[in-house]
């Protein structure tokens, strides 16, 4: 197995990448994006069990992806997101080289001794999809709480005016500052519905009845779509729990379709596709 | 109809209907014009296709106001554009999912297929969506929240 920075090196240096997204250290037990260009930049370069970021958000990005092909190094959870935009067609397989590992997991945040919510039962420690291999640094950390099902059976248990109250509290919290947004790779449109004023469907002020509404329709754009990558909640800074309505959604795709994003490329997006045979029995 | 006295505060549900132009919307012309009565608190809202209502509209609707909100087209197999009705259930039974567990009660969320001859069907589906929302009373959910938005509106 190939060191990561002699990788790079080699791809930038061969012209077979004209620029590599990947981390450096920033700190210590910190990483941040980080895009080599030069051979030179590799030096830079690291992949450990620090390295939270998605960078896959950076190829929803024009002005990253033109120009030549781009590697990313990217682990299992991020190539899932590489995948569904494959799916959706913003993104040409041949354009992107991968650059994945066998994953160790990733720390909850700088310096956590416990991993991250979202490698809780992760189905894609060894990538699906990649065209070159690393290897991961890393010791390894402890299982998290899980909190999500304790959250949902919370839910589950009151009645709808309760339900209401609970997540209209839950987002009053919320400044509007679109980070959960920004921070999606699936969040790529070129005008988000947030942002429309004529007809303003969404009020664009940070009141309850604005933050409720912008999180309902984050949340369903996302459902079926998003792949539970997280990077939503750890960006937002009121710390909305973003990822239990998001699990949730995901949840439901997985029971009423069996489908669960970006697993393949091959497969038709959940939204994008039909079958005749659908669940009928809600309608009259 | 009849000549019931209503006191003056009763409630009258407010009940907003998205329906597609080719079959509900013409059905719900064949329930006028064959003289069909039907409770008048529905408000019809006519789009090119059940593939058309973007989901916000029903937030939207629950936001300014609406009691109960009603989505209609045509059965499977016989959408207008083919398969804009199917590619709206799908996206349904999401949303409905969603807005379940987020405190909006399926009581007041109705999906129907009404073709253009199924007037009399179009008469019981409305009857039957405002008489649950008549008996669950006004939704109250946004009321708290809306009290606070003060600015626009």
């Amino acid at each position: 197995m190939t060191e990561l920075k002699n990788l790079v090196k080699s791809l930038l240096e061969e012209g077979k990448v004209t620029k590599v997204i990947g981390y450096r250290m920033y700190g210590e037990n910190n990483t941040k994006p980080y895009i080599a260009v030069t051979p030179n930049d590799a030096e830079e370069m690291v992949l450990n069990t620090d390295c939270r970021n998605n960078l896959s958000v950076y190829l929803t990005k024009k002005e990253i992806i033109n120009g030549g092909k781009t590697g990313i190094v990217a682990k299992g959870c991020d190539i899932r997101n590489i995948i569904a935009l494959i799916q959706e067609n913003r993104i040409k397989e041949e354009d992107i080289l991968i650059i994945s590992a066998e994953c160790k997991g990733v720390g909850a945040e700088k310096g956590s001794a416990v991993y991250a919510n979202k490698c809780v039962n992760c189905s894609v420690k060894t990538p699906h999809l990649y065209h070159e291999l690393v290897e991961m640094k890393g010791s390894e950390l402890s299982q998290p709480k899980d909190k999500y099902t304790e959250a949902k059976e919370k839910v589950l248990a009151m009645n709808s005016g309760e339900r209401f109250e609970y997540f209209s509290n839950m987002f009053s919290e919320c400044i509007k500052c679109y980070a959960c947004r920004q921070a999606c790779p699936m969040c790529y449109c070129e005008q988000c519905i947030a942002d429309m004023s004529i007809p303003r469907w969404i009020e664009s002020s940070a009141t309850d009845r604005g933050n409720l509404s912008w999180n309902m329709i984050r949340a369903f754009h996302l459902s079926g779509r998003c792949t539970g990558c997280n990077e939503c909640e750890r960006a937002c800074p009121a710390e909305i729990p973003l990822s239990f309505i998001n699990k949730l959604m995901y949840d439901t795709a997985k029971e009423e379709f069996n489908y669960e994003s970006g697993m393949n490329k091959e497969t038709p997006t959940l939204i994008g596709s039909y079958n005749t045979k659908d669940n009928d029995n809600f309608i009259q | 109809m009849q000549t019931e006295k209503k006191t003056v505060n009763q409630f009258e549900p407010k009940v907003i209907a998205f329906v597609c132009n080719w079959c509900t919307y013409t059905g719900a012309d064949l329930a006028g014009t064959s003289r069909i009565k039907y409770q008048p608190n529905v408000k019809l809202i006519k789009l090119p296709c059940t593939g058309r209502i973007d989901p916000v509209f029903i937030i939207k609707a629950f936001e300014k106001g609406a009691d109960g909100v009603l989505v209609s087209g045509c059965h499977p197999g016989d959408c207008h554009y083919n398969a804009g009705n199917y590619h709206a259930r799908r996206r349904w039974i999401m949303f409905r999912k969603m807005l379940e567990t987020m405190g909006i009660d399926s009581n007041r969320l109705h999906f129907s297929w009404v073709s253009a001859s199924e007037g009399k069907k179009f008469t019981e589906v409305v009857n039957d969506l405002i008489n649950k929302v008549r008996a669950a009373g006004p939704f109250k959910s946004y009321e708290k929240i809306n009290k606070e938005y003060v600015i626009n509106d």
